[in-house]
C-alpha cells in the first residue's frame, strides 16, 4: 500500500514538468523581457518602463486592436445569425439531416491555410468568382481585399463560412433539448412563430449563445493565418491583426522586449474581453 | 409545400458550403486561361499544376512530417493525458486542487502571451529547426486532461477496486482495464489533438526554416505566400487542393466521429 502515496505523483509528473518548463517559466521570463531590450543574439539591456511608453504610443498597435473589433463586430452576429437560421431548419424532422450537417460541416475540418487561399481566388478583383457572378448579374466588381474599408469584412465573412457549420452543429443540439410542450402550450395560447422564437427558444439555448459568442471571441483574437496569407496586413494596415503585428515585431525586427509588452497587454486584453462577456451573459440568465 | 421550402434552402446552403471545393479542384486541373470560369468539370483536364507544384517544393516530404508530428503528439496527449486525468478521478493525493487550478490557468492562458518566450526557449535548447520545437511543446495539454477526468468518472469504482484486489498496479488498471472501457474518450482527445496540431500554422513559421522540416500547411502557406507560385492560380490552388485531399478522404469516411469530436471540444472550452 505504500507505494500508493507514490504512483499519483509519479501520474502527474510529465505534466507538472511539461507545465514548470514550457508555460511557467515562458509567462515570468516573458514579464521579465518587457523591462528590457533584447534581440536575442546580443547582451539585454534593462530599459525600465520604456516599452510601454512605446506602447502607449503605437498607433499601429492600436490599429490592429480597432481592426480585431470590427472583425468580433462584423463576425459575431453574422456567425450566429446564419448559424441559428440553419439550425433552425434542420430542426424541422427532416430528411437527410445527416449530408446537410456534413455538408456544412466540411469547412470546419479543412486547413484555415487551404480556406485562404481559395478565398483569395473567389475575392479576386478581376478574375474572382464572386466579381465575376456580380458583372454576370449586371452589379459592378467590388474590390473585397483591395478597399480598406471593406478588406476587414470580407476576411470577417470567409471566417463565418469556414467556422458556421461547427455552430450549427452546436446549435442543433441546443435547440433539441427544448422540450416540445413548451411549443405546444404557446400555441394554444396563440402565440407567434417570432413569440415563440423570442421568449422560448432564445431563453432555452442561451447556455449554447454563449459559448458561440466566447469561441469566435478566441478565434477573433487569434486571427493570423488569414491576412497574413490574403493581404499581408493591407491595404493600409486595415487587415493588420494583432498577432500578425505581434509578429512582425517579435520575428522579423527582432524586438522581443516590446514583442512580449504587446503580447502580455494583448492577453490581458482577451481576458478582460472574455471576462465581462460571462459577466454580462450569468446576468442576463439569471 | 413548407417542407419543399426548407429543402430548397438546404441545398441551396449545401452548395454555398460545398461548392467552392469542387470548384477549387476543377480550377486545380485546368490550364490557366481557363480557370475562371464557373464550371463543375474542366474542359481539358491535366495534372500540369501538381506536378508544378512538386517540383517546386517537396511535398511529399512535408506531408510525411505533418503525419509523423501530428501522430506523436497524438500519442503523447492521449498517454500523459490519461494518466493526469486518471490520478484526479480515482486517486487520492495532495495538491489536487492545486493541480485542478493550474490546468484550468493553462487553458485559459492566451497563447498570444507564451509565444515569444517559448521561442526564445527554443532558440536556447537548440531545438529551432528540429522536430522537438514541433512536438514538445504541444506534447501535453489541459484539455485532453479534462476530458480523461471527466469520462474516467463516469466509470464504475468497483471495476478499479477488484483489479486492484486482483494485485494489479495503478498503471496496469489504467492501461488495461480503463483504456479500453473508454475508447469514446480517446478517440474524442485523438481527433480534436490530430487536427489541430495538424492545422498548427503560426508555431511551424517561427521554429522551422528548412524546408525539409516544414510541415505541410506551413510549407504550402510560405509557398502562396512567397513569390514561387509565381502568381499563377492554377499552382496555388493544385497546392491547397493537395492540402485539403489527406483531410477530406479522411473525413468522408469518419465524418460522424469528426462531427462529435469538435463539437464537443467546443462545448468543454
Amino acid at each position: 500500500m505504500k507505494s500508493n502515496k507514490i504512483v499519483p505523483y509519479l501520474m502527474i509528473a510529465p505534466y507538472l514538468i511539461h507545465f514548470l518548463v514550457f508555460i511557467s517559466f515562458p509567462v515570468l521570463f516573458s514579464f521579465f523581457l518587457m523591462f528590457n531590450q533584447w534581440n536575442i543574439i546580443s547582451p539585454m539591456k534593462f530599459v525600465g518602463l520604456q516599452n510601454f511608453y512605446k506602447l502607449i504610443h503605437d498607433a499601429q498597435f492600436f490599429r490592429s486592436l480597432l481592426n480585431t473589433l470590427i472583425f468580433l463586430v462584423i463576425h459575431i452576429p453574422l456567425q450566429i445569425i446564419v448559424a441559428l437560421f440553419f439550425a433552425t431548419m434542420l430542426n424541422q424532422k427532416i430528411r437527410f439531416i445527416g449530408f446537410f450537417r456534413a455538408a456544412y460541416f466540411l469547412p470546419v475540418v479543412v486547413s484555415g491555410v487551404v480556406i485562404t487561399i481559395l478565398w483569395q481566388q473567389l475575392y479576386g478583383y478581376e478574375t474572382g468568382l464572386l466579381n465575376r457572378i456580380l458583372t454576370g448579374i449586371g452589379i459592378r466588381k467590388i474590390g473585397w481585399l483591395t478597399d480598406p474599408s471593406l478588406a476587414m469584412g470580407s476576411i470577417a465573412i470567409m471566417a463565418t463560412w469556414k467556422n458556421v457549420g461547427l455552430y450549427i452543429v452546436l446549435f442543433l443540439a441546443g435547440l433539441q433539448t427544448v422540450p416540445q410542450y413548451l411549443y405546444e402550450s404557446a400555441d394554444l395560447e396563440g402565440a407567434s412563430a417570432w413569440q415563440k422564437f423570442r421568449y422560448i427558444t432564445l431563453p432555452m439555448i442561451n447556455p449554447t449563445m454563449f459559448m458561440v459568442v466566447i469561441l469566435s471571441t478566441i478565434g477573433g483574437f487569434s486571427l493570423f493565418i488569414e491576412p497574413y496569407v490574403m493581404t499581408g496586413g493591407g491595404p493600409l494596415n486595415s487587415t493588420l491583426s494583432s498577432v500578425l503585428y505581434i509578429y512582425k515585431e517579435g520575428f522579423f525586427y527582432y524586438h522581443m522586449g516590446y514583442a512580449s509588452t504587446l503580447g502580455f497587454f494583448f492577453a490581458g486584453i482577451i481576458l478582460l474581453v472574455i471576462f465581462f462577456q460571462k459577466r454580462y451573459v450569468e446576468r442576463e440568465t439569471r | 409545400m413548407k417542407k419543399t421550402f426548407i429543402y430548397l434552402i438546404l441545398i441551396l446552403g449545401s452548395i454555398v458550403f460545398v461548392y467552392p471545393f469542387i470548384w477549387m479542384l476543377s480550377a486545380s486541373l485546368s490550364p490557366e486561361s481557363a480557370i475562371s470560369n464557373l464550371v463543375l468539370f474542366p474542359t481539358s483536364p491535366s495534372l500540369n499544376n501538381y506536378s508544378q507544384v512538386l517540383d517546386k517544393i517537396p511535398a511529399a516530404r512535408s506531408l510525411l512530417n505533418s503525419l509523423l508530428v501530428s501522430l506523436v503528439i497524438t500519442t503523447g496527449v492521449i498517454i500523459f493525458g490519461s494518466m493526469v486525468g486518471y490520478a484526479l478521478s480515482h486517486l487520492e493525493f495532495k495538491g489536487k486542487k492545486i493541480l485542478f487550478f493550474i490546468i484550468i490557468f493553462t487553458m485559459t492562458l492566451p497563447f498570444q502571451l507564451t509565444l515569444i518566450p517559448q521561442y526564445i526557449l527554443m532558440v536556447k535548447f537548440q531545438w529551432v529547426d528540429t522536430y522537438l520545437a514541433l512536438i514538445v511543446p504541444y506534447f501535453l495539454n489541459g484539455l485532453s486532461i479534462i476530458m480523461f477526468n471527466q469520462y474516467f468518472k463516469s466509470i464504475p469504482v468497483d471495476l478499479i477496486d477488484a483489479a486492484r484486489i486482483d494485485g494489479c498496479s495503478e498503471f496496469t488498471i489504467l492501461f488495461r482495464i480503463l483504456w479500453p472501457n473508454s475508447l469514446p474518450a480517446i478517440i474524442t482527445v485523438g481527433i480534436i489533438t490530430f487536427m489541430s496540431s495538424w492545422n498548427e500554422v503560426l508555431w511551424p513559421i517561427i521554429v522551422i526554416r528548412d524546408e525539409h522540416l516544414m510541415t505541410m500547411p506551413q510549407l504550402i502557406t510560405l509557398f502562396a505566400v512567397g513569390g514561387r507560385a509565381e502568381s499563377q492560380l492554377g499552382v496555388k490552388l493544385a497546392a491547397a487542393a493537395m492540402l485539403a485531399f489527406p483531410v477530406i478522404v479522411a473525413y468522408a469516411f469518419f465524418q460522424k466521429y469528426f462531427i462529435q469530436s469538435m463539437a464537443s471540444s467546443g462545448m468543454k472550452e
